[in-house]
């Protein structure tokens, strides 16, 4: 039987162009995940995020129900739209997760994020930086001589453009919740 | 009635109450409390491996074999270790395992204590779900629990951690009926949408084809009934997965054989030509697939699994029923039936023609000529002898699985124990025991090559304490046969590390431990050699020397589609392109 002569270095080629013909567009969705509150939920979460090549654009989590020990996980994910189902199927695999929505089609969502963001200025910079947090709707909660952080709300698109203007005014440092997410209506 | 009573007497009493009668482990430290009770109680057998993940296979191929959850019991740190790989092993392939292990006390948690481990965090994505048991008021439910998720909806292992100081306090039992289970209830029943749906599409299909897998065998021996009734009365040909071998019967009529990398010419060709694809309870594995773009181009695809998450993971499918197996089948029957058991004759008729077209490219042929054994002709004969005998097989893995899977016939399901996702070298000898263990009076073979024998050979102590009449049947080619195929194949020839050069002599090993050792090399003595196996009543470890260069065919080339195999006598060269290097 004679070998095959393969070619120096063919190992290099990509398999990549084998993949079936799933759409290759990306989406991004928001996922709203109950989970029971017991150790390493998180972990399971995540753990399978990172052991199945998932991203993970955004992620918070908190218990929302004292008596029932139940956690709602709010995660903001972009991928095409087969490995979007294929997300939401892992994620119903796993045993302390109740309910999976995807709250990116069913339906108009909220979408807020929290921001802290310090930033380090005298003078005209000062003030500017002031006038722009009044227009932003952002909060001063803590000042000192030369310096401001101000609280800010909203759609994480508003949070970054907020923190982009703040950039040339001293910007110093951010510090982001993540997305929450609820349903429209009832 | 409260009844108190230590940690330790509550996971005895839990697994009498679970219905457990074997369990398989390895004491250490940290589970001594639990090895205590085991002592003081006869109920349930413990069966000392000589490794955790001996333990593990074992009570893979328990639960394999009998459709019940399998238990392991390993103390902690390497113990729970070593229990890894077979829980790995069985996650892949859906086998419902309980693994047990020991922990340091709950106060020496996170100390870098003596045998500590995380081992709810290194077990966590290898398991279906684990649990570190904090309080022994605990520890009954969550015992109930693990017994409930290994055995709901798509079965897989799960762990419980068990700290020592658990163990050692005592708190009030809770029997299983009382037990919270209700969070976590798969859904059995298919969508009737979807399930009329189907029957639609295999009234009118020309080119129908059944492709099962192991979920069938998973749902219980219905489940097999049932697809059986379906395929007798529709008259559609049928093929599986390895891990779905013997659902529908090997001496069945329409039965194709296994498809895949290695599977016959005809059950991949159909698959490949079908007009409606029924996938029953597998799960587009790549062995199935082969090149993803060009599977099965003209076909209407069903899938039916309880796993949603099965569905278009790899594969579109066009018709999903999320579903047991064994109910949707009975509902696919029950609205077949009704609408008039109607199917496309003459369609079937000529798609029959064709594929008995297929069968006479004869792709199991082999020529035994001279005194060296072929291994397909050392399966042949051990099918041939064996086949009348009540009969379990387990393999290792590599060539001579994929010959075990061609050449031996499984009539009914939960014969066959091999390792399919994973492809665990050394399953298949503790699988073996496990088997033998829920089968004490039947015929439990391993076929095996001799590099995956060795990686849990000192099982043999466990076969031998335990007087457990398990036959070795190693087809010995000094080789590790599938990486020196694809060496040969794939790169050019250069067979790195492929090779092994010291093998210990089997029959003096075999006697060193007190078994049967038994030689052949020369075809004339196989009969013989292999009856001699048979009559011995205890376990055998039998070095079949075979043809060392021998290919594993047909075979599926790494990315390419089904209608491109190579064959037995066909030449290779140019099979495997570029791309297909880069595959595994």
């Amino acid at each position: 039987m004679s070998a095959l002569q393969i070619k120096k270095g063919s190992s290099k080629h990509s398999a990549y162009n084998l993949r079936p013909n799933f759409s290759d567009v990306t989406e991004t969705h928001t996922l709203a995940v109950k989970v029971d509150n017991e150790p390493g939920v998180l972990a399971r979460v995540i753990g399978l995020f990172s052991g199945r090549g998932y991203n993970i654009d955004s992620l918070t989590v908190a218990e929302v129900d004292h008596t029932g020990h139940t956690s709602r996980i709010t995660i903001v994910t972009t991928g095409t739209p087969q490995v979007i189902e294929q997300i939401k199927a892992q994620l119903g695999r796993i045993v302390p997760v109740h309910e999976v929505h995807d709250l990116t089609v069913e339906g108009r969502a909220v979408e807020r994020e929290l921001a802290l963001i310090k930033v380090e200025g005298e003078g005209e910079k000062r003030v500017e930086a002031l006038r722009l947090a009044d227009i932003f709707r952002a909060n001063v909660v803590d000042s000192t001589l030369g310096s401001f952080v101000f609280e800010i709300t909203g759609t994480p698109d508003k949070i970054e453009a907020f923190a982009e203007l703040m950039r040339p005014l001293g910007l110093l440092e951010i510090a982001r919740t993540g997305v929450a997410a609820l349903s429209r209506g009832t | 009635m409260t009844r108190q009573m230590t940690g330790a007497k509550m996971v005895v009493q839990a697994l009498k109450d679970q219905g457990v009668d074997v369990v398989f482990g390895y004491p250490g430290g940290a589970v001594l409390p639990i090895y205590d009770e085991v002592f003081q109680q006869n109920d349930i057998r413990h069966v000392l491996v000589r490794h955790e993940q001996g333990a593990v296979h074992a009570a893979e191929g328990y639960a394999r074999s009998t459709g019940k959850p399998g238990v392991a019991l390993v103390t902690s740190g390497p113990g729970a270790t070593n229990a890894v790989t077979g829980l790995t092993d069985a996650l892949m392939d859906s086998i419902p395992i309980i693994v047990l292990s020991g922990q340091v006390p709950t106060f020496m948690i996170g100390t870098d204590a003596f045998q500590e481990a995380d081992t709810v965090g290194i077990t966590r994505p290898c398991t279906k779900h684990n649990w570190l048991v904090s309080d022994t008021k605990n520890l009954a439910d969550t015992m109930h629990q693990a017994f409930h998720v290994a055995t709901s909806g798509r079965p897989g292992p799960v762990l419980v951690d068990l700290p020592k100081d658990v163990q050692f306090a005592s708190a009030e039992y809770v029997p299983p009926q009382k037990a919270k289970t209700d969070h976590y209830q798969p859904q059995v029943k298919g969508d009737m949408a979807e399930i009329m749906e189907l029957v639609e599409a295999l009234e009118v299909a020309e080119r129908p084809i059944f492709y099962t897998g192991g979920g069938v065998i998973n749902s219980g021996p219905a489940a097999s009934q049932l697809l059986r009734e379906l395929v007798e009365a529709s008259g559609v040909p049928i093929t599986s997965t390895l891990m779905g071998l013997g659902a529908y019967p090997a001496n069945g009529k329409h039965w194709l054989g296994m498809l895949g990398m290695h599977g016959l010419y005809e059950a991949n060709m159909a698959m490949h030509g079908c007009d409606l694809m029924i996938n029953i309870g597998a799960r587009f594995d790549d062995r199935i697939t082969g090149r993803l773009d060009a599977f099965s181009p003209d076909s209407k695809k069903a899938h039916i699994d309880i796993d949603p998450s099965s569905i278009n993971k790899v594969i579109k499918t066009d018709i999903p029923i999320i579903g047991d197996i064994g109910h949707v089948l009975e509902d696919v029957l029950k609205v077949w039936k009704s609408r008039g058991r109607k199917v496309n004759r003459e369609g079937l008729q000529k798609w029959w023609a064709q594929i008995e077209e297929w069968r006479k490219v004869d792709c199991l042929s082999f020529k035994q000529t001279g005194k060296t054994i072929k291994p397909q002709y050392a399966l042949q004969r051990l099918e041939e002898l064996t086949k009348e005998h009540d009969r379990y097989i387990c393999t290792e893995v590599g060539q001579h699985q994929m010959w075990a899977a061609q050449y031996l016939g499984f009539n009914d399901p939960n014969r066959w124990m091999t390792s399919g996702g994973l492809g665990t070298m050394g399953y298949g000898f503790p699988a073996s025991i496990g088997v033998q263990m829920a089968h004490p009076d039947s015929l439990v073979i391993n076929v095996a090559g001799e590099a995956s024998w060795l990686m849990n050979m000192q099982e043999m102590g466990t076969a031998v304490q335990y007087r457990l009449p398990v036959k070795q049947f190693i087809l010995n080619n000094e080789r590790l046969g599938m990486v020196r195929q694809w060496q040969e194949l794939l790169h050019g020839e250069r067979y790195s590390s492929s090779w092994s050069e010291a093998l210990p002599d089997f029959v003096k090993l075999a006697e060193a431990f007190g078994a049967k050792g038994i030689l052949c090399e020369d075809a004339a003595d196989l009969d013989d050699a292999i009856m001699e196996m048979l009559n011995y009543d205890g376990p055998v470890i039998f070095d079949c020397l075979v043809e060392k260069h021998e290919n594993c065919f047909p075979m599926i080339p790494s990315g390419e589609p089904h209608n491109n195999m190579l064959l037995g006598e066909a030449s290779t060269k140019d099979a495997i392109k570029e791309g297909g290097a880069v595959l595994v």
